[in-house]
């Protein structure tokens, strides 16, 4: 799978990573409606961080069109709960 | 994958077949992409101009901002020399807010700096994304059938559309910061020009606007700190006021 942080660039995710930030986007998603900042900012970096180390950078050269796309990382919760709460539309 | 990361590709998504949906025919799309993808690049290096204006009116904002708490921190030195402790003290309020202000768009254009250094490698993703583009485009034209170049003409406009789409996003978001900055520096600007930072006279003749945001501000202990500390300094105690400061309007 590959997934774009926004303002950073792209990451080819193997399976098993992908489970994990699955897990960590859903924490997201429970901290934003609970309203929950600390738990927010927990998940929020801990799922960058997962993405950068586990994953493999794309080469800017390379053409790819991204299975999933994460908001930037200075993403604040008052923005997480304005544009990404919900459940999304793609499913788990 | 649902929440977040669900949720914003469906925007940037959204965003890229509208990009894409304006190329109708399917000969046209490969050289209509690459345009477009042009000319968004150009726009995203004039977006980056902008933010760096921006930022150098800011820096200026700030400097002005500085001379003002020099300047009411020598005017509450002087009404303390004569005696005067509400002018005084009033210099002093208005010099924490000047302060306050400070701090927070030093803070700022720090800020902006760092969003100005990640847009630029922004744009340089996106040029070499645009530079392979280009020379996919001669690839698929030369080897594919149309229908097949269609459809990887297709993918390829996507990625990279997708990459413009980020770029747009990291620029709307300088931009609405920038906006808010400016905002807030010319509130600071106005409160300044409303004349009472220049004439300390005119301070004692009572509770204007300012006073009572000032006094809303609760930054009376820290004045009353700063004000004692000036005494000190000024030899100032129970001792009468130093006599050779040519005396102001004296307040009753």
């Amino acid at each position: 799978m590959i997934v774009r942080i926004m303002g950073e660039g792209q990451y080819r995710l193997a399976d098993d990573v992908r489970e994990r930030v699955n897990e960590l986007d859903n924490a997201v998603v429970t901290a934003v409606d609970g309203d929950d900042e600390d738990a927010f900012h927990a998940a929020f970096e801990e799922m960058l961080d997962v993405i950068r180390k586990q994953g493999e950078h794309l080469g800017d050269e390379e053409i790819e069109t991204s299975d999933v796309i994460v908001p930037p990382a200075d993403t604040s919760m008052a923005e997480a709960t304005a544009e990404f709460s919900g459940d999304g539309l793609i499913p788990d | 994958m649902a929440g977040m990361a669900g949720r914003m590709s469906t925007v940037i998504k959204s965003k890229i077949s509208k990009l894409l949906d304006k190329a109708e025919d399917p000969g046209e799309t490969l050289d209509y992409s690459y345009q477009k993808q042009l000319e968004s690049l150009q726009n995203v290096k004039k977006g980056i101009a902008d933010v760096v204006t921006a930022k150098k009116r800011l820096g200026m904002q700030a400097q002005k901002l500085e001379q003002s708490v020099v300047k009411l921190d020598t005017q509450a030195r002087q009404a303390v020399a004569q005696g005067n402790e509400e002018l005084a003290r009033t210099a002093l309020e208005r010099k924490q807010f000047a302060q306050t202000e400070l701090q927070s768009l030093d803070q700022q254009v720090a800020e902006l700096q760092s969003q100005q250094d990640k847009l630029t490698e922004s744009e340089k993703r996106l040029r070499t994304k645009i530079e392979s583009f280009r020379t996919k485009k001669e690839v698929i034209k030369a080897q594919y059938s149309a229908a097949e170049a269609q459809v990887r003409i297709s993918e390829a406009a996507t990625g990279v559309g997708e990459e413009m789409a980020d770029v747009g996003l990291a620029m709307q978001r300088a931009v609405d910061k920038t906006e808010d900055m400016r905002a807030r520096a010319s509130a600071v600007e106005e409160l300044e020009a409303a004349g009472t930072f220049e004439d300390l006279t005119q301070l004692g003749s009572g509770q204007d606007d300012i006073d009572r945001e000032l006094a809303a501000l609760g930054t009376g202990g820290m004045v009353d700190d700063e004000l004692a500390k000036m005494k000190a300094e000024l030899g100032q105690g129970s001792a009468p006021p130093a006599a050779e400061l040519e005396s102001g309007e004296e307040k009753p």
